[in-house]
This record gives structure tokens, C-alpha cells and sequence, in this order.
């Protein structure tokens, strides 16, 4: 009876999750489904499931754009972003997770407060930094930019990463004669290699589809794929098809990419969860 | 310290980077045909004229207004050409924030609509040369008016619009009397409204620039647009704009509409229009005054004030904007793809007049227009469907956000009006008009 009750709540769960997959994948499908049909068939009503498919809008877009700067840029910007990002997280997160303070959480949580500050309330100010650096439209103005804006969640994750070594661990290295960078780079970064990589996957997932600041601060040189997507829409005309199929061609890189790497990305996000 | 250095000379180079290349032209665009096909041509440009190379930014209409907007004030210099509309043309030109264009006799300025050319201008001067230009019109589709026991004028009045829509509803069939814009923004459906109030012979503000949002011409022309698309209208208007509209339309669910004369080049195409066969066209409706009932605008190219391209740039807009480029159009695409509503020349060729069946409709709203002189009673300001100020975009998306809401009937007519005065009045205040 009690083996009936948990096959059952099994089979809920399941059902539940596959419903949850399936109503967050459809958009996704909605919009691949979409790129392979014309204009007319797109804002069709009903809409269409069965029709012919096309690649005119796929030609169209490498016809008008050229798509390998934009997604070379998002390589660069992204890795670049969350490379710097990197290199200023992890001092920051081991200073906090083995010498911090009364105010440590403090700090921790201002910094996760500028990421609900809006991003428009400092465009400006950004954009005039820019301008006086001579960095608009340069990838270089992006990877600062994208490193700043994802500090915040990196800094927090590598500190619960770290907070999960034993401090006896480090207090033994320390009798054995480690000195600061031999910890970290003999004794915290092995231990938390799982975590660091997470973390940095996460950080290009976020840099590759930030859309804001690319669009913004770049004109013909340094965009990105996002702000290629929000250059095909149409102020009088129709575009649903070719924005479909651009969209589809601007994902399909880093969802390869996260298919690759899920096993990382799922390991260091439920890291502390498991403990 | 070495680490610093480097970085510090990354964002030297990287500046140096950035900075323009002579003879390198940034253009900013909206994504639409026209320009779109542009574009495409651009190397005939780059053939004719060697040692310029272009480069495109495409923009979505309202990030293209942030991004120029931005360029200009700051003196970013990353668009050595911009598109910009009616609205910012005269504004942005009397503060010397663009460039003035000055034409030889080869380029034929006269062959410009005037309309087009006044509306580009400030104190006498060009300061934008129209690539396309529009006004509105009713579209509508014959088979079915006909089907009705119906008739179109060419000069209808609301109320004949109304009677039509009426004829035309059939929700069951899947067809709507009447599509217009319900979407909230300045250049959504405030455009669409002031043109109706225009004619209903209200006004935005007075001769001291009071707004009169509260008088009785606007109530009127509101509850009329209001009950016509609530009776006669497709469910959802309050979202729907002009592509929402142009679907709508293209699959045959809008008996009628009234918007921008460049869709009639949309749904007359039988590549994207279930209905190319059957439609046809009247001027806007008219109230108690023709004045103001349909819009003007165009998309026009500028240079703006500080850049270092400024002659390369006036080139280009002196060839993308030419009687030859609308001939290289049609050379290439066909005379029905050529950009409309600029030049006297294109309505008075014979091969397009063939290709566009909508063109002397297109090209009598065009003609009747008249930014200076588009309301019954006297007014202050420029411009048929706005008020070319810089305090009218605020008010004109505050104004509209409360349209909206009176369409899907979150507020009434009334209401919403007065919440209407009330933003108008504490913004002209604010800005010092009074």
C-alpha cells in the first residue's frame, strides 16, 4: 500500500517536472519553429504547426548580416568578462571567506544590492566614462563592463564554495610553510575547482545574453549577437520569421555550449545544496 | 604594477581603436524595407566613390532615438549619419545640433515634396533630406464593402467610417469593422489620436501653450474612437500597433484600417498579403475640420553637428536621397519597391504610377498635409500628429498610456482626459511655458 502511495507520488513528481520542461522549452521550440517559416505563415491565425519549411529566413540573415563578428564579439566579451571578473572574484571571495570581519556579510549583501540597481538609472554615467575613455563601441568598454555587472552573484558563489573548506585544512599548510598564494593555488583552488568552473560557466551564460549594455554602448565594430537580435525588429513591416530564425542562430552557440558543459554547471550550482 | 600597465595601455590602444577612420561613415538605421534595401546597394555607393566605406548600425526604432539621442547630446561621434523623423529634424537643427544640408542644382531640392521639405526644416534651413516619407489614409477592403451594400467616399466623414465599420463586423466570420492603434506610446497611438482630434477641431495646447486636453473637441474625438473600437473593433486593441494591425489586416481579420500610407505597399502585395487583391483606398476621415485628420512624417537621413565625416556623410545622403538612387531602386527591385512620399518626380512617373496602385492616394495625403497649419483653431506649435517641442514626447507617452487604459476600459473617457490635462500642465509648467 505504502509502495503503491510512493510509485504513485512518483509518477506525480515526474509528471510535474516533464510539464515544468515543457513549459518553459516552449517558447524555445515556438521560436525555432518559427524560423522556418515565412512571414505570412508566421503571424498566421491560427497558427501554423504543419507547413512547409523554409531557410529563407536563415539565408536573409547571413545575406544582411554578418553573423561571425557578431558571435565572434560574444565569444570574446563573454570570456573576456567573466575572465576579469575571475581574477577579481577570487581574491575577493577567499578574503571574505577565511579573514572576514564583523561586516563581511554586510559587504556581501550591498554587493548583491547593485545588481537591483537598474541598469538605465547609470547609462549615462557609463556612457560618458566611455566616451571620455575613447571605449564606445569597443570590446574592450564590454568585458569591463560585463566583468562589473556580474561581480556581485561571482563574488557570492566562490565565497559559499569556499566557505565549505575545513579551516583546519589551511591552518595545517600554514604549519607546513604555505604562504598566501601557495594556498590558494595548491590548496583552495583544487578544492573548489568544481565550483570555480560553475561559477565561470554561469558568468558566460550571462555575459552572452546580456543585452543592455551591448546594445547601448556599441555601433558597428563591437556588438554582439543580442544586440544583432534587437536590430531585426521592425518598426513598420513584418519580422516575426527572420527575427525567429536570427534569435535561433544567436542561442544555438552557447545552448551547445551549456549542453557540454551541463554536468559542471549542475555540480557547482547545487554544490552547497548537497552539503 | 606591470599588470596595471598593461591594462592601461589595452585601453590606450583600444582607443585609438575606436576612433574614426578617414573616410569610414557609420550610418544608424531603423530596420525596415527601404532601408534595408539601402543597404543592399550601398556598394554602387562605395563604387562611385572610392576611398568611403559604410558601415550600418540597425536599431529598433525606439533604441535608435535613445542611441542618437544620447550621440548628440554627449557628442559621442559614433553615427556620422543618422536616421532621425520629423519630429527631431526642427528641434535638433534650430539648436545646431545637426549639420545644415545644402544642395547643388543637379540634386533638384525643389523636387521634394514641400511638405517634406518644411517639415525637415528649421528657419528656412535644411537640416534633414527625406529618404521616405508617409501620411495616412484609410485602407480598407472593397470586396467586402461591396459585399455589404456599401460605398467608400474618397473624403468620408467619421460617421460614415463608423456606419461602414458597423456593415463590415462580423467577430464570427473572423472579420473586424475597423483596426487602429491602441498601443500606448507617441508615436503609436497618439499619432493615430491627434490626427482624430485634429479633425474633431481640438488642438494639444493654445496660443500661451495651456494644454487643452480637457476641452470638449478632445472628449469627443476620445469616446468616438473609443466606442467605434470597443463596437466595431478586434479584441486586444489597447496592444495593437501598426505591425499587430498589419497581421491582422494581412490575414484578412480588418474590414478597414487607418494607418502610415507605406502599408498600403504591404498589404497590396500579394507575397505578404492574404487580401492584395481586394483592397483599396480613401483619404482620412474628417470631422469638423479636414485639417490635421492625416498625419506627415519621414524617415530622413542627417549629419550631425561635430562629426568628422561631415562631407563624406552629406555625400552619402545626397546619393541615398537622390531622384537617381529611387531610379537604381527600381532598376534593381522594380518600380513598386522604390522608397515613396519624397519626390514630385516619382508620383509623376508613369512606370511607378503602374506599379503602385495606391499612389495618388498616397501621394493627395502627403499633399494635404500641412505641419503649420493643422488644427481649426490657432495653435503655437509645428506638426500634425505631435507638437514639435521636446517636452511633447513625456507628455505624448503619458497621454497615450491614459488612451490605453480608457480603451480597455480600466478608466473612462473622462477620467482619463483629466489625468491627461493634468500631466501635460504640470510638464509645460515644469519646462517654464508658463
Amino acid at each position: 500500500m505504502i509502495a503503491g502511495k510512493s510509485k504513485s507520488l512518483n509518477y506525480l513528481r515526474v509528471a510535474a517536472a516533464w510539464t515544468a520542461a515543457c513549459v518553459m522549452f516552449f517558447p524555445i521550440f515556438w521560436m525555432i519553429l518559427t524560423s522556418f517559416k515565412t512571414e505570412l505563415q508566421a503571424i498566421s491565425v491560427p497558427p501554423l504547426v504543419v507547413f512547409e519549411p523554409t531557410l529563407e529566413n536563415f539565408t536573409v540573415v547571413q545575406e544582411r548580416s554578418d553573423y561571425m563578428r557578431y558571435a565572434i564579439n560574444s565569444i570574446f566579451t563573454s570570456f573576456g568578462g567573466t575572465l576579469l571578473a575571475m581574477i577579481v572574484a577570487i581574491p575577493a571571495a577567499y578574503a571574505m571567506a577565511f579573514f572576514g570581519g564583523r561586516f563581511t556579510k554586510d559587504i556581501l549583501m550591498w554587493m548583491l544590492s547593485t545588481k537591483m540597481l537598474p541598469a538605465v538609472g547609470v547609462l549615462m554615467p557609463i556612457y560618458l566614462i566611455a566616451q571620455k575613455a575613447g571605449l564606445l563601441d569597443t570590446r574592450t568598454a564590454l568585458v569591463i563592463i560585463f566583468a562589473m555587472i556580474n561581480l556581485p552573484i561571482i563574488v557570492w558563489m566562490l565565497f559559499s564554495y569556499f566557505r565549505e573548506i575545513p579551516t583546519e585544512i589551511l591552518e595545517a599548510s600554514r604549519i607546513d610553510g604555505a604562504r598566501l598564494f601557495h594556498e590558494l593555488r595548491y590548496i583552495i583552488l583544487p578544492l573548489t575547482r568544481g565550483g570555480i568552473v560553475s561559477t565561470a560557466l554561469l558568468s558566460i551564460v550571462l555575459c552572452w545574453n546580456e543585452a543592455f549594455w551591448s546594445i547601448n554602448l556599441t555601433a558597428s565594430d563591437a556588438g554582439t549577437l543580442t544586440a544583432l537580435v534587437a536590430s531585426y525588429s521592425s518598426p513598420e513591416g513584418l519580422f516575426w520569421a527572420k527575427l525567429s530564425a536570427v534569435s535561433t542562430l544567436s542561442c544555438a552557440p552557447i545552448v551547445v555550449f551549456g549542453w557540454f558543459c551541463q554536468k559542471q554547471l549542475v555540480q557547482g550550482l547545487t554544490f552547497g545544496a548537497v552539503k | 604594477m606591470r599588470t596595471f600597465t598593461s591594462m592601461l595601455l589595452g585601453i590606450v590602444v583600444a582607443a585609438f581603436a575606436a576612433s574614426a577612420t578617414a573616410g569610414e561613415l557609420t550610418i544608424a538605421t531603423v530596420n525596415n524595407g527601404h532601408m534595408i534595401e539601402m543597404q543592399k546597394l550601398t556598394d554602387r555607393f562605395e563604387a562611385d566613390h572610392p576611398g568611403i566605406t559604410v558601415n550600418w548600425v540597425t536599431l529598433e526604432e525606439g533604441i535608435l532615438r535613445q542611441r542618437v539621442t544620447t550621440d548628440i547630446t554627449t557628442k559621442g561621434g559614433q553615427f556620422d549619419v543618422m536616421t532621425i523623423g520629423m519630429y527631431e529634424a526642427p528641434i535638433w537643427g534650430e539648436r545646431g545640433w545637426l549639420e545644415e544640408l545644402v544642395f547643388d542644382d543637379e540634386y533638384n531640392v525643389d523636387d521634394i515634396l514641400p511638405a517634406m521639405r518644411g517639415g525637415l526644416s528649421a528657419n528656412g534651413k535644411l537640416y534633414a533630406a527625406p529618404f521616405y516619407g508617409e501620411s495616412s489614409m484609410i485602407m480598407y477592403r472593397k470586396d467586402l464593402v461591396e459585399a455589404a451594400g456599401m460605398t467608400m467616399p474618397d473624403n468620408p466623414t467619421w460617421g460614415h467610417v463608423a456606419d461602414v465599420a458597423a456593415a463590415l463586423h462580423d467577430p464570427d466570420a473572423g472579420t473586424y469593422g475597423i483596426c487602429l492603434r491602441g498601443k500606448p506610446g507617441w508615436g503609436d497611438n497618439m499619432a493615430f489620436i491627434t490626427t482624430m482630434a485634429n479633425s474633431f477641431g481640438a488642438r494639444w495646447f493654445d496660443e500661451n501653450w495651456m494644454p487643452q486636453l480637457d476641452s470638449a473637441a478632445w472628449h469627443h474625438a476620445v469616446s468616438f474612437y473609443v466606442d467605434l473600437l470597443n463596437n466595431y473593433g478586434p479584441p486586444g486593441s489597447s496592444a495593437n500597433s501598426f505591425n499587430e494591425i498589419l497581421a491582422l489586416f494581412n490575414e484578412g481579420r480588418c474590414g478597414m484600417w487607418i494607418d502610415a500610407t507605406i502599408a498600403a505597399s504591404f498589404i497590396s502585395d500579394p507575397g505578404q498579403s492574404k487580401v492584395a487583391d481586394s483592397v483599396a483606398f480613401a483619404q482620412s476621415p474628417v470631422a469638423v475640420t479636414s485639417r490635421g485628420a492625416n498625419w506627415l512624417w519621414a524617415w530622413a537621413l542627417a549629419v550631425p553637428a561635430g562629426t568628422q565625416q561631415a562631407e563624406d556623410a552629406k555625400k552619402f545622403i545626397r546619393w541615398a536621397t537622390s531622384q537617381a538612387y529611387i531610379e537604381l531602386v527600381a532598376e534593381v527591385n522594380g518600380w513598386g519597391a522604390v522608397p515613396t512620399g519624397t519626390r514630385q518626380s516619382t508620383y509623376d512617373n508613369s512606370n511607378f504610377q503602374d506599379a503602385a496602385i495606391f499612389a495618388d492616394a498616397e501621394l493627395k495625403a502627403i499633399l494635404s498635409a500641412n505641419p503649420s497649419n493643422s488644427t481649426q483653431e490657432p495653435t503655437p506649435y509645428t506638426g500634425v500628429q505631435f507638437a514639435a517641442i521636446p517636452e511633447f514626447q513625456a507628455i505624448g507617452i503619458a497621454v497615450g498610456q491614459q488612451m490605453s487604459a480608457a480603451l480597455a476600459g480600466n478608466v473612462s473617457v473622462a477620467e482619463a482626459l483629466e489625468a491627461s490635462q493634468i500631466a501635460a500642465d504640470r510638464e509645460m509648467q515644469k519646462a517654464g511655458y508658463y
